[in-house]
């Protein structure tokens, strides 16, 4: 068969496309399945389970079977209906589920074998033995059954996200919702329609149907214009309201590019967050299919999909269709294939007393009980009182009545009701808030209700809002009436398809019935029915009616079927947008970044900082040495780390003092201005939480750090205190971490570097001892401040100036210290000086360590009240005999392996006797071995024994002297020169 | 979901890191005979009914407002919000 006349394609151009390697061509307008029938293409995929030969069934987003492949390279895109998809130029289809080709399929063998392929076939039959499940059967299933091929490459597309507020969302395009966006536009409410199709209209594109006498497209494209004039509406074509969620937010894909040959830059698909104050769901209603003995045949489809591709798209399956129906509806399309010059081979109608609606021979009271055709539909078989006879017809359609679009109503718990006039579930009573369905999806069929019922619901929700807006105008339109009979499928023995998608028959529904599986939750899980990609919207009323019938109770005693978010399938790249690869999270670079770039650093993630972790010079072929030359210089010389990365929270007000003892477990309202103390904080259950310094800047003013991963972290908790716990006192927090570049300066040599910058200030030992800080300006005037502490335990600064500056200090520093030797060091460096020092981090402040456990339990004031002190004297945490200490193989050239656990020397390795773990360890270049801290049971009654660390993922095992935890001047005199 | 923030209106929950029950204002006094009991309650009882439930959110990329938020839980719908430092502040506390 080829093009009919008229239809709303643009036939002054040609567009050239393939399906499965084979050219054809189509005109603007079509879509890839309206295309390939006017090519008379019939056959276009294989099923699911089956592989049986299957055609185009529906006109819409609902489509079960002509699922396809498009486009190829990284842009392969599997499962895609070609229903909905825009045709274009230079498009690539591919069928799927078929091999070696789609008219011969191997796996079609699987038809032969269906006996043995009914409903729980892999509950019953792949159950022993046990293991092979995972190994054999599941792979070979999947490889059997499934749908498209991904590309397994990357997505190269750009994909988007955005933010919509309006007053009404109107979600459809057809004649109700044209109708309820006029009425709230012209009142002046802010209003979004949305609508899947590339073309506004809905069903109106599909009918014959006039408006004010003229054809329905004259009116639609006035309304377009005039939306187009008004300010307060923004028309969204191509775009899917796939689910409603809390508080009026849907949610929205828009299909940006997908109609292009190339996206060209062009954002793919933009998901859309709609805050909407109320919404009207005018989603129109899907027709669903009778049931009978082979009608999963190509050819045979929607009745009112082949009115549709013949009104609209000017195409048509066969030169002669027979209509199998059990409503009006289908009589229409009988009524306007005939005028498009289609032969009409019979209508079959399932209610005895139905009419015929034009020049066509009706069987009423028929029931059409099976089909020819292999690869496409020959003749059917018609039953009518008794008799029987086949019927030549290239394609049949089929009406069994239309299910309105109720599905974005369940999202939120609207359970439909069942209509029996309708034969229909409409939307209940309740169901998402601000959501009024109107049109077809409310169950108003024909095109004067649907416009009717647009206008008034827009007028409700106007009403609700306080915006008047009066009822426009409607044209005048088709006021038929429609009556249906209870007809969902054809009894027979051979198998009648319910679920195309799925492979679904009425033959599985009975099994399942058999054997208990009556509830419509067991059913569906049982039979699988309604769980394909299109979400059962052509089989799930179906399927429940077939249970109805099974079971003598009615159908909604059968229960109801409701829809969850997606409407339709939703591509997984348009939920991320742009936050794939380096946008998946904010990377964040320390002001000297790009310097540390430049002098060869290596680059670590910390949460979202990128810290140096080492810097690597000529010559250098191993890390180790680079971290070892970096650890030595700051031990022997002057070391420069960026040390930005670091908490910092500015902490203001008259009871500073007060509200940091109350966080901090150790005293910290005696701080004197000037000086700089250590600080724990412990979580409310008693562990130690976080450390850090806090330097108390004036009275009223401290500056305290926390770990670099904490850092928001502390800051929440210490807004929750300072907000919810004590309001009462004067204190205001702010975080400055990004606000000041910090560098720490560490080494004997570094008071003769920062000499050479401060400007005239007194950095003699007596001045400003080891844990002073004040503030003062450096480099000729720039505001710095300077806090004397030490993480590597030498003669140590750190140095602040705003972050801008950072980079100019560093290369600043390095240019002045080059004769001191002065050295950037890295974070693998800092891990070894800390280390060799016995300086707790991350890996012993894990949240499992208490107070005690690092050798800070003296800390732990119990003098006053602070977050976390009662729970830690808890007999739990104060009984934890584990204490931190230094580990050191006995041979040498030992390794020490951080996570190992400790064991006494001749205990089993099992879960009673292990003693503790090691948290971290290195190799010292100090020490000359690696080392490690670890905590251990009475650790520091222990100093001198000799345990055994046990590493049984690597199955190795190492004897370790315990020491203590410092490895490095031991008194602290260096800090303190 | 939109809370409705004391001071900037309407904002989408997004925004916001969620806590829980809003009793964890409510901190124990540790200088009482049971704190340690108290304690323990506090840190690591909570309620979570279905129905109507005080919680605490923090509206962390916006103004850092901690807010105690009244919320259907079955429903979800917000019945309103308050600034949380209002809560202690607008009753008498004992021990304080």
């Amino acid at each position: 068969m080829t093009r009919l006349a008229g239809g709303l394609i643009d036939r002054s151009r040609t567009l050239n496309f393939s399906f499965d390697g084979k050219r054809y061509q189509g005109h603007p307008g079509d879509t890839l399945a309206s295309a390939l029938l006017a090519n008379g293409v019939r056959l276009v995929g294989r099923s699911f389970k089956y592989h049986r030969p299957r055609g185009v069934l529906s006109a819409g987003s609902e489509e079960p079977n002509a699922i396809v492949e498009l486009r190829s390279g990284a842009r392969q895109e599997p499962n895609t209906r070609a229903t909905v998809v825009e045709l274009f130029e230079g498009l690539q289809a591919r069928s799927q589920n078929r091999w070696p080709s789609l008219g011969f399929d191997a796996l079609a063998i699987n038809d032969l074998l269906s006996p043995f392929l009914t409903a729980g076939f892999y509950y019953k039959t792949f159950m022993w033995p046990k293991g092979f499940w995972e190994k054999l059967y599941e792979p070979a299933i999947r490889r059997a059954a499934g749908l498209g091929r991904l590309s397994m490459q990357a997505d190269p597309d750009i994909y988007d996200k955005g933010f919509l507020h309006c007053d009404l969302l109107v979600i459809g395009g057809g004649a109700a919702g044209l109708a309820a966006a006029l009425t709230a536009a012209r009142g002046g409410a802010r209003v979004i329609l949305a609508d899947e199709d590339f073309r506004l209209g809905g069903q109106l594109l599909s009918e014959t149907g006039t408006l004010d006498g003229g054809q329905a497209t004259n009116w639609i494209s006035a309304l377009e214009a005039e939306f187009e004039s008004l300010p307060n509406i923004r028309v969204m074509r191509r775009t899917t309201v796939f689910g409603v969620y809390d508080h009026g937010i849907y949610g929205a894909v828009e299909s940006v590019s997908d109609h292009f040959p190339e996206a060209n830059g062009c954002v793919r698909q933009t998901l859309w967050r709609i805050t909407a104050k109320r919404a009207i769901l005018a989603a129109g209603a899907t027709e669903r299919p009778i049931a009978f003995a082979d009608n999963d045949r190509p050819g045979i489809m929607l009745a009112g999909a082949m009115r549709a591709y013949a009104n609209r798209w000017a195409a048509c399956p066969s030169e002669t269709v027979a209509v199998f129906t059990n409503n009006d509806d289908g009589h229409h399309t009988a009524r306007d294939l005939a005028a498009k010059g289609v032969q009409i081979a019979a209508v079959i109608d399932a209610r005895p007393e139905a009419k015929a609606r034009g020049d066509y021979r009706l069987i009423a009271g028929g029931m059409v009980t099976g089909s020819r055709g292999r690869l496409g539909l020959k003749s059917i078989k018609v039953q009518e009182n008794g008799r029987s006879e086949w019927i030549e017809c290239g394609a049949l359609g089929v009406s069994g009545g239309w299910n309105p679009n109720v599905h974005l109503f369940s999202h939120h718990r609207g359970r439909p009701v069942w209509n029996e006039p309708l034969q229909a579930f409409l939307p209940g009573e309740e169901g998402a808030l601000g959501l009024i369905p109107a049109g077809a999806a409310a169950g108003h069929f024909s095109t004067a209700d649907a416009l009717r019922s647009g206008a008034q619901a827009a007028q409700r929700a106007m009403d609700e809002l306080g915006i008047a807006a009066s009822l426009p105008d409607l044209p005048r339109a088709e006021e038929a009436d429609y009556t249906v009979a209870h007809v969902f499928h054809v009894p027979g023995k051979k198998r009648a398809w319910v679920d195309f998608q799925n492979d679904v028959t009425v033959k599985d529904i009975k099994l399942a019935h058999a054997e208990n599986m009556g509830p419509v939750e067991h059913l569906k899980r049982y039979t699988t029915l309604g769980m394909a990609t299109d979400q059962g919207k052509t089989s799930n009323v179906t399927g429940l009616a077939v249970m109805a019938e099974l079971t003598g109770r009615s159908i909604p005693e059968t229960g109801t079927t409701i829809f969850r978010p997606p409407y339709t399938p939703v591509t997984l790249s348009v939920l991320g947008g742009g936050d794939v690869g380096r946008h998946f999270r904010p990377r964040r670079l320390t002001p000297t970044h790009h310097w540390a770039k430049a002098q060869g650093a290596v680059f670590v993630e910390v949460g979202q900082w990128m810290r140096a972790q080492y810097f690597a010079r000529a010559g250098e072929t191993h890390w180790r040495q680079s971290v070892d030359r970096e650890a030595r210089a700051v031990r022997g010389a002057v070391g420069l780390c960026d040390v930005t990365t670091l908490g910092k929270i500015d902490v203001q007000g008259a009871d500073v003092g007060e509200f940091l003892n109350r966080l901090y477990c150790n005293m910290m309202a005696t701080l004197k201005v000037g000086r700089v103390r250590y600080g724990l904080m412990l979580r409310e259950d008693g562990f130690a939480y976080d450390d850090g310094t806090c330097a108390r800047l004036a009275e009223d003013h401290c500056v305290v750090t926390t770990t670099t991963a904490n850092a928001g972290l502390v800051y929440r908790n210490m807004e929750f205190a300072r907000q919810c716990l004590w309001p009462e006192l004067d204190v205001q927090l702010i975080s400055t971490t990004d606000a000041w570049a910090q560098i720490a300066v560490a080494g004997p040599k570094s008071r003769a570097l920062l000499a050479r910058i401060v400007d005239g200030f007194d950095l003699s030992n007596e001045a400003f001892p080891f844990m002073a800080c004040a503030e003062l300006t450096v480099c000729d005037g720039l505001r710095a401040r300077l806090f004397r502490i030490s993480f590597s335990g030498e003669l140590a600064y750190e140095v602040a100036v705003p972050a801008r500056y950072g980079h100019a200090l560093i290369e600043r520093l390095m240019e002045l210290g080059a004769d001191l030797g002065a050295t950037p060091y890295g974070t693998e460096a800092l891990g070894v000086l800390r280390i060799e020092k016995g300086h707790a981090a991350g890996p012993e402040l894990n949240g499992q360590a208490t107070a005690a456990m690092v050798g800070l339990g003296s800390m732990v004031s119990q003098k006053k009240d602070s977050v976390g002190a009662v729970m830690s004297r808890r007999e739990g945490l104060a009984g934890d005999r584990r204490r931190l200490v230094g580990l050191r193989a006995v041979d040498p050239a030992g390794k020490v392996v951080s996570g190992s656990h400790l064991f006494a020397e001749d205990a089993p390795r099992k879960f009673d006797t292990d003693q503790g773990w090691i948290t971290s360890a290195c190799y010292s270049p100090h020490v000359g071995s690696m080392i490690g801290l670890g905590f251990l049971e009475n650790g520091d009654e222990r100093l001198g024994e000799v345990i055994v660390a046990a590493n049984p993922l690597e199955g190795e095992s190492a004897r370790l002297r315990v020491v203590p935890a410092h490895f490095v001047d031991p008194e602290g005199a260096r800090l303190r020169e | 979901m939109l809370i409705p923030h004391p001071l900037l209106g309407p904002r989408d929950a997004q925004e916001f890191t969620y806590l829980g029950d809003a009793r964890l204002i409510d901190r124990p006094d540790s200088s009482a005979p049971d704190a340690e009991a108290a304690f323990c309650d506090y840190v690591f009882l909570r309620d979570n009914p279905a129905g109507v439930h005080r919680e605490l959110w923090f509206h962390e990329q916006g103004d850092r407002s901690w807010l105690v938020v009244t919320r259907d839980t079955v429903t979800h719908e917000v019945l309103g919000a308050e600034l949380a430092r209002n809560v202690p502040l607008s009753r008498t506390r004992c021990g304080k």
